[in-house]
This record gives structure tokens, sequence and C-alpha cells, in this order.
């Protein structure tokens, strides 16, 4: 027993240190992004098309929520930010954190609940309205809690309705947004989704767009450089690329081929 | 560093201060493990008896298995419960997933391979010659093997040291299957990650101590016992 340990042990190590010993490959650029962008697959199309274009880089992803992408930028951890949070990056860039901050893309956040939705909110077309009907209808609803971006959003609208969400039917996961929506179709609850994350885990869920085409859920993508970026030419390059047209392109197509319609809509100054 | 230590005093300070956010995440941690190891007990401690004392054909691979158990990665673990308690799943109409049901169930599975594996060694470790000298004078075989069960008593609760160790620290299962759901299935390890995540680091490492505390009393209580058993082996047979 003690002796197979050993073995398994001196392979583990072997096979840990290998990749250690010939370091000088690419150059890494490290990408704090959401959580949204990462489970919805838009970077497995868009990292390799950066790849071929800047094959000498190699992009690292750090999918987490838009605030704790900012806090890890700030702290230094993360070269470049890719954030759906207006409020947190307009502070983020008065800290003096980032060295510029450009439109990326966009698309839209959706209320989302149980196929025979019995909290009744199908009428409502105001968001606001239609979290504060739910709260009276004690059905459940799963937030995010995670100070996302879409929990950000969450909670202005909550405030727009007037109400402070407290009580049993109010659920916080402190999860991703996939792991919540699987949560909200397990339970039956509703939730507020990004539309990209939503469609791309659409038949794998128990759940329907239940609101939709509000203004207030419009979900702007940016893209910040950070200021104190250990890679800071390569996070600028990076910025430069997912704004410019070919990948603005590849956004405007992503998820065509598998949803019938993109998931994003590129919005990136053309300059 | 000032960070780290930083972190740290404020850690104290939360816990001190009986912040009840934190305490009632401690006590559902310590229910769920605390649960899931009696459960594990309950089912362990029979099997590692009934492999140490009998010999069958397979029985080799049957303490291969328990020793495989010892390793079951808490994420596959999670893996198969949530599918079973998912909606569409064989045990989905019990409506466990996302409640502290889920993760007790999760850590049972991973803490009665621990029970049993050794309870089995304990067993073993005890020369069979007591239970003949118990038949011998007379005893029954349920009370030669209590007797037996005795014997090995320390080690058994090394069991359940080692088992409540290995379930409170494990995060893998817990936050698939429970969620971690403020009051509700938000336990320690899971409350650590998102903490961790949202940068709150004091409030992070208030979870990451008490769960130090945890581990290191657990494993003391282990070396204790590991320390006493030579000392306790005495001749049977005068």
């Amino acid at each position: 027993m003690f002796r197979a340990g050993s073995y398994v042990t001196a392979l583990v190590v072997a096979f840990t240190l290998a990749p250690l010993s010939c370091d000088a490959g690419p150059r890494e650029i490290v990408l704090a992004s959401t959580t949204s962008t990462e489970d919805s697959g838009l970077f497995e199309e868009l990292l390799p098309a950066f790849q071929r274009a800047h094959p000498e880089y190699r992009v690292r992803v750090i999918a987490v929520g838009s605030g704790e992408a900012l806090r890890l930028a700030a702290r230094g951890d993360a070269d470049v930010v890719l954030a759906h949070s207006p409020r947190a990056e307009e502070e983020f860039m008065a800290a003096g954190h980032g060295e510029s901050r450009r439109q990326v893309m966009f698309n839209d956040f959706v209320v989302v609940g149980p196929e025979d939705d019995p909290a009744g909110i199908c009428g409502f077309l105001a968001a606001a309205s239609a979290l504060a009907c739910i709260a009276s209808s004690g059905a459940l609803f799963i937030s995010r809690g995670d100070e996302s971006g879409t929990h950000a959003r969450e909670r202005d609208l909550w405030a727009e309705a007037g109400l402070q969400p407290r009580g049993d039917w109010y659920l916080e996961a402190g999860q991703g947004m996939g792991a919540v929506l699987m949560m909200a179709s397990e339970k039956g609850a509703y939730t507020l989704s990004d539309r990209g994350t939503y469609l791309s885990m659409q038949d794998r869920l128990q759940l329907d767009v239940l609101v939709e085409g509000d203004p207030a859920l419009r979900n702007q993508y940016s893209v910040i450089v950070v200021h104190d970026a250990s890679n800071l030419a390569e996070a600028r390059i990076f910025a430069e690329w997912i704004t410019a047209p070919p990948a603005q392109a590849l956004i405007s197509e992503f998820g065509v081929g598998r949803f019938g319609r993109p998931l994003f809509s590129p919005s990136a100054d053309s300059h | 560093m000032d960070v780290f230590v930083d972190a740290i005093k404020q850690a104290f300070h939360l816990l001190v201060s009986g912040d009840p956010y934190i305490w009632r995440i401690i006590s559902r941690s310590l229910q769920v493990s605390g649960l899931a190891v009696l459960l594990g007990l309950l089912a362990g401690i029979p099997l590692g008896t009934w492999l140490g004392l009998t010999r069958f054909p397979g029985r080799g691979v049957a303490v291969a298995l328990v020793n495989t158990g010892l390793a079951l990665p808490p994420v596959v673990v999670g893996l198969f419960v949530y599918i079973i308690l998912s909606r569409q799943g064989p045990l989905g109409s019990l409506g466990w997933l996302y409640t502290p049901g889920a993760m007790i169930a999760a850590q049972f599975v991973l803490a009665a391979p621990y029970v049993a594996a050794i309870t089995l060694a304990a067993v073993q470790s005890v020369p069979p010659e007591l239970r003949l000298q118990a038949r011998a004078l007379g005893a029954s075989r349920w009370q030669a093997m209590l007797l037996h069960l005795r014997e090995a008593r320390l080690s058994l609760m090394a069991a359940v040291a080692a088992g409540f160790g290995a379930v409170i620290s494990e995060v893998g299962a817990v936050i698939m299957v429970g969620g971690n759901i403020q009051g509700e299935t938000r336990v320690i390890t899971t409350a650590i990650v998102l903490e961790t995540r949202r940068g709150r680091f004091a409030t992070a490492m208030a979870f990451g101590l008490i769960l130090l505390v945890i581990a290191f009393t657990a494993n003391a209580f282990i070396t204790r016992v590991q320390q006493a058993q030579p000392r306790r082996r005495r001749p049977l047979t005068s």
C-alpha cells in the first residue's frame, strides 16, 4: 500500500515539475472575466482566433464575477478585465486602477423562471415590477449573491422596485451563472440571468424567459486594461484586438449556428 | 505580507465578536459533517468488522474496494450524488438537492470508507486468540465480537476523527450538491471559496482558522491514539 503510494507520489511529482522545467514558452496575458462569458462558450471561439493572430501570447482566463474580476485586477493579479458592471467599472477607473476602458459588446439580462410560471409574472414588461411580483407571490428567487455584474444589476432592480429582498423565498447562492441556473431549474425558482448563459444552457434547463426587452436589462461588456498590469503591452494588444473588426465580427456570429441568433452584439467604437 | 497579518487580526476580531453569519456557518458545517460521520459509523463499523473477522471468496476485492474508497475524489462523489438527487435522477422525488440532506448524503459516502477501512485494520490488529479465548471461556459469538471491538475501540475513535477531519475540510462535493446557499447550505469550506472570491479575506481567514483548529484537533487525537497503542499491548495468555 505504502510502496505503491510512494510510486504514485514520484509519478505525480515528475508530471507536475515537467512543464515547469521548460518555461520559455509564450508570454502570458491574464484575463479576468465574468462567469457569463466563460459559461456561454464565447472564449472557446475567441481565444483560438487571438492565438492565431498573436501566436507569441497565451491568454489565461480567470472566470469570476465582475466584482471579483475588478478586485483582483486592482490587486495586480490580472492584466486585462472583461466586465459587465458599469458602476463598479467607473469606480475602478476613478480609483486609477484602469488605463483604458472600451465597450466590447452587449446583450441583455432576462428574468427566467419555471415553465409554468407560478408567480404569474409574464404579463409584466418592466423587470422591477416583475421582481416585486415574485416577492409578493412567495415563489423562490435565487440570487447570485456573489457581487458579480449580474448580482449588481439584480440589486439595482430590487432598489428600483423599492424592496429589500429577504426571507425564506430569497436564496443567495454565492455561485456563478451556470450553477445558479441549474439550481433555479432544479428548485423551480426564478432568477436573473444574462441571455447568453441562459441560451447556451437552455436545453438542460426547465426555465423560460419571462421578462425581457426592458431597457433596464441592457447588459454592456467593457474591456479594461489594468494600469499596473505586469504584462501591460500584452494587455493593450488584447484590448486592441477584441475591439477591432475581426474579433467584433466573430462576436456577432457567435451562437448563430447553435441558437439561430447571436448571443452578443458587438459594440466597440470603430476607430 | 501586511495583507496576511491584517486578515488574521481581523479574523480573530470576527471570531471573538461572535458574528452570527460566521457562527451559523460553522454550526451548519459541524452539523452536516457530524451527521455524515455518525451515519458513516453505522455503516462502516459493521462492514469493517465483517471484513476483518470473516474469510470468504472475493474478500480481497472487497478490502481493496474499501481502501479505494479512502481516495474517493469528493467532486466525483458530488457528481454522482447530484445526478441521483437531481429532478430527473432516481431519487429526484425526494427534493433533496441543494439541501443539507444532500450534503450529508455526499459526505456519508466519503466518510463510510474511512470508518470501514480503519475498523478493518483495528479489528485485524487485535490478536485473534482473544476471541478464541473468550469463546473458550463460554462467551457467545456476539459477546466475543463485542469484546474484540472493545479492544479496538481507540482505533475506532481514530476512525471517527479521521473521517470527520476528511469530510469537514472537503469542498468539492458540498458545493455541488448543496449549492452554497446562505443560511442553508453554506458551510465553512464553501464560505471560504466565496469570501475569497469576494475579496473579503478577513472573513475567509476567520473560517480558515476555525477549519485549521478542527483539523488540528482531529489529527492530534489520531496521533495520541497511535502513540498510545503500543503500550496497551499486553500478553493475552499468561
